[in-house]
């Protein structure tokens, strides 16, 4: 452990002075908006941010240049939903701050307050070119979970790009479990969201099943300053979850799951809800999901619903740095008879832009258009290729540390028989 | 005559669902004659049986044996259900089916040695989880025969999207000792028997660490630590011994026949080297402790699941001779995958050490060839160089030696089973997908007929029922 914080000081120092303009030449440019790869391109940063990329794009004068020839650069990855920085390891429940236990409160806990910078699973996903995550908390006793964040995974101690991004909220099979049936989930929703508004009115809440922190924090979801990430699986589940406009106009509804969403593909476009949707999710895991197929999202893409994915519903063991695993197989599906997948472009923005997109920051991060913040990630080939690994990583524009526990490990064992000393004393 | 009855406990063995007339088991035979050590006999015989297929020849195709060679543009000629040859300029026979492979790649059928399709089937309902017997920490008397559910969607989707064609089913983790497996053929059939591979032994699935203690400790009962597990298991591994010592000196010397006990079957079994041990363990300490526990009791690990650690220890697997089989790159998901690399199958395949990928998982199992690039790259980043038709035998004849069934399939050798996969492109390329498959001979998958796709019952009258999954 000691290593590992002497090794993250020791690259803050290390790092290059936050005004230097920095320009990544002669690669294949994978900016992350959709857009096909540019080969030959430049990225041009500074300050922290993204001045240029692409094509034809001058090299200031006094930039430093970094060769990226017959390399990649790419945006960095954004990790659609997950619980980063928030645990030490799924089963390891003493470190899991996702769920809350018996606490009486849900809306308005606030994961961002949780967040830990060092715990392995951001080092390991950084050197694996995931620059940001979204973080959510976990449904405990309630249809709300509380409020996600936005994080980024820099060897720093300031993970957190943007608390309170969205509040978090189950209405499928999962929520009906924590609170009886889904009719139970929806009459908690309701209530909820009017205890918000009348206290907001300064109005008697006596009477209110939630706490008052709880109906504060819901207030900004029900005036559509907050987008409400709901867990929908089943397409009439997802049809209802889209019929809440009727009664909250203002509401910014974002799908999460959404296996069946192809057969209602159409519905969700014309609604203008975005999705953050199971990757690869292919089997009837539940008996909501009974008509899940891979070709999901290359479907709701067609039918022009904004896509991205996340490893919700499917093996997280791996950590989120297969998210690019998971866009490769939408391109090569793309081959199959039959299936529907993505042009690579649009693949690669499923794990960029697109979540940013969803939650309203794609201006701010996901892309390497003008103005966003500098996560740059340099491929030794195709970023979605599983023969390829990054060879640099910029985070706000701030290089970063290419180890971690996983890279000592290896160093460590690469000859596991023991030496002149016990391999304690080997680092 | 006991000589005689070994004898053919031992083809029956061999020869599964063969033999028309049962030898006489423990649980059923006339008076006066001497009985079958009872873990030789198998009351539940397999009733697979290959389906029809045309002779066929793919030509200038790149293939990957299975067992680490590779001919680019080569033949591979299938009848019979069985390969035939393979080659450089293989001539079509007589009315055979000629498929052109250029751009497409060869391999032999995926084999996952470690899969719950079946016991831990889709939907995840309580109704269909008969994955863990989670009321004792010994249950070596179940068989996970007894639960896979043959209707589980998720085999049509190993088949379609992984190219799997063998896997082996076991049972869960809770209990030190889980129970038998079943291995089967990836071919959807009315009953698990009918899956079932001819002639495949037993595995037997044991576990260490966290998950014994976990669940036990919870109800309070032994065991509760590590130390725990490992003394329930020495325990039962000796009332093992004695009961194996009872039936062969019943076998010897003649008698009353010995009390039978089902648990003890599968030990004794185990102590015969007829059913092979599977042990689900992480940690690399651990499985020290379990090799000399193995020596203690006679008997032999085959292979360690899940093997995290094994990286640590590829030097004791290997002079151990046990295989390690392990994900690509799964950690962190609990206490004892927290030092899980990428780099784990690389440095066993450095050190010499049998090991192979497993996928535990009914996604992963879709996509073990892609697990095996990620495993390939991350050695050669760190400097082990290992070639792609090298690290498909983590796919093939690793896992087929594993099951002990390398005799019969996990390679494209002449007289082997002919389960094989045409890749619509390079196998460890992320952009590939199975372009068709066969199973013994029989196409059983083919990307471009709907009707070779097959729809378990569950399936029918479902939304998405038929769709390209």
């Amino acid at each position: 452990m000691r290593a590992l914080l002497l090794c993250g000081v020791a690259a803050l120092l290390a790092t290059p002075a936050y005004a230097e303009t920095i320009a990544i030449t002669g690669g294949t440019v994978a900016i992350g908006d959709g857009s096909q790869p540019i080969p030959n391109g430049t990225v041009v940063i500074r300050d922290g941010r993204v001045v240029a990329a692409g094509a034809n794009v001058a090299v200031p004068v006094g930039a430093r240049v970094v060769d990226a020839q017959g390399k990649w650069v790419a945006a960095g990855l954004v990790a659609g939903f997950t619980s980063e920085g928030i645990v030490d390891g799924e089963g390891i429940d003493e470190t899991y701050d996702g769920a809350a236990g018996k606490s009486v409160f849900n809306a308005a806990i606030d994961v961002s307050t949780a967040i830990n910078p060092t715990n392995q699973s951001i080092a390991v996903d950084r050197t694996w070119g995931v620059t940001r995550a979204v973080v959510s908390p976990e449904a405990n006793n309630s249809v709300f979970a509380g409020q996600g964040a936005v994080i980024d995974t820099g060897a720093d101690d300031a993970p957190v790009t943007k608390a309170r991004a969205f509040q978090y909220a189950e209405l499928g099979e999962d929520g009906a479990s924590h609170i009886g049936s889904r009719p139970a989930s929806y009459v908690m929703l309701h209530d909820a969201l009017a205890a918000a508004r009348s206290a907001s009115r300064g109005g008697d809440s006596k009477d209110a099943l939630i706490t008052r922190a709880d109906a504060a924090a819901l207030l900004p979801v029900v005036e559509g300053r907050m987008p409400l990430v709901v867990h929908v699986e089943r397409a009439s589940d997802i049809l209802q979850v889209l019929s809440l406009k009727q009664t909250y106009p203002s509401l910014k509804l974002v799908l999460l799951g959404a296996s069946e969403g192809w057969i209602v593909a159409p519905r969700i476009a014309a609604a203008h809800v975005p999705v953050i949707a199971a990757a690869l999710g292919d089997l009837p895991a539940a008996f909501e999901r009974t008509a899940a197929t891979e070709s999901n999202v290359g479907r709701m893409e067609k039918a022009g619903v904004t896509v991205a994915i996340s490893t919700v519903d499917v093996s997280t063991e791996g950590g989120q740095r297969n998210l690019r695993q998971y866009a490769g197989n939408l391109v090569g599906i793309a081959r199959v008879p039959g299936m529907t997948g993505l042009d690579w472009g649009a693949a690669f923005a499923t794990v960029t832009s697109g979540p940013a997109t969803v939650l309203g920051l794609d201006g701010e991060i996901g892309s390497l258009r003008p103005g966003r913040r500098a996560d740059v990630v340099i491929w030794d080939g195709d970023p979605l290729e599983l023969s390829s690994a990054p060879l640099a990583v910029w985070i706000d524009g701030v290089a970063q540390p290419m180890t971690s526990r996983q890279t000592r490990l290896r160093d460590r064992y690469l000859n596991p028989q023991e030496g002149a000393l016990p391999k304690a004393y080997e680092r | 005559m006991s000589q005689k009855i070994v004898v053919l406990g031992a083809l029956l063995l061999l020869t599964g669902c063969a033999a028309n007339t049962p030898p006489r088991s423990a649980g059923a035979a006339p008076s006066g004659e001497r009985l079958v050590e009872p873990w030789k006999t198998d009351p539940f015989p397999s009733t697979y049986h290959a389906y029809p297929g045309v002779p066929t020849l793919i030509t200038n195709v790149t293939i990957y044996d299975g067992e680490g060679g590779r001919i680019d543009g080569g033949s591979v000629l299938v009848a019979d259900g069985k390969v035939q040859a393979v080659g450089r300029n293989l001539a079509a026979p007589a009315g055979a089916l000629v498929i052109d492979g250029a751009g497409k790649w060869v391999t032999p059928g995926i084999i996952d040695v470690h899969s719950h399709l079946g016991d831990y089937p889709s939907p995840a309902v309580k109704a269909l989880s008969d994955g863990n017997e989670m009321t004792s920490p010994t249950t070596p008397e179940v068989w996970a025969e007894h639960s896979v559910w043959p209707q589980d969607p998720g085999f049509s989707r190993a088949l379609a999207n992984g190219g799997v064609t063998t896997l082996q089913i076991l049972p869960g983790s809770a209990n030190l000792m889980g129970g038998r497996s079943v291995i089967v053929k990836n071919v959807y059939a009315r009953t698990t028997q009918g899956m079932k591979f001819p002639g495949a032994p037993y595995g037997f699935k044991m576990a260490c660490g966290e998950n014994p203690k976990r669940v036990y400790g919870a109800k309070g009962r032994e065991p509760s630590t590590r130390m725990g597990n490992i003394a329930v298991d020495r325990e039962t591994w000796q009332q093992a011994v004695e009961y194996k010592r009872r039936w062969d000196k019943y076998e010897k010397e003649g008698g009353d026949p010995p009390s039978r006990s089902l648990a003890m079957d599968t030990l004794a079994g185990v102590l015969d080297g007829k059913i092979l041990v599977h042990n689900h363990c992480y940690r690399a300490d651990e499985m020290a402790n379990v090799i000399d526990m193995s020596k203690e009791f006679g008997y032999h690990v085959t292979a360690f699941h899940h093997g995290v650690e094994a990286y640590k220890v590829a030097d004791l697997l290997k002079a151990n001779d046990i295989c390690a089989v392990v994900w690509a790159d799964w950690y962190g998901f609990k206490m004892e995958s927290y030092d899980g690399i990428p780099e784990n199958l690389a440095i066993l395949q450095k050190t010499g050490t049998c090991a192979m990928i497993h996928s535990d998982d009914e996604n992963g199992i879709q996509r073990l060839n892609q697990e095996v690039a990620k495993a390939q790259a991350a050695g050669r980043r760190a400097g082990i160089l290992i070639p792609d038709e090298v690290a498909w035998e983590w796919l093939s004849i690793n896992p087929a030696k594993a099951l002990g069934i390398a005799d019969k399939t996990g390679s494209l050798k002449p007289g082997k089973m002919a389960d094989m996969v045409l890749w619509n492109g390079n196998p460890l390329s992320v952009y590939t997908r199975p372009d068709k498959v066969w199973i013994d001979g029989a196409l059983l998958y083919d990307a471009h007929d709907p009707k070779r796709r097959p729809v378990s019952d569950f399936e029918l009258g479902q939304p998405g029922e038929g769709d390209v999954k």
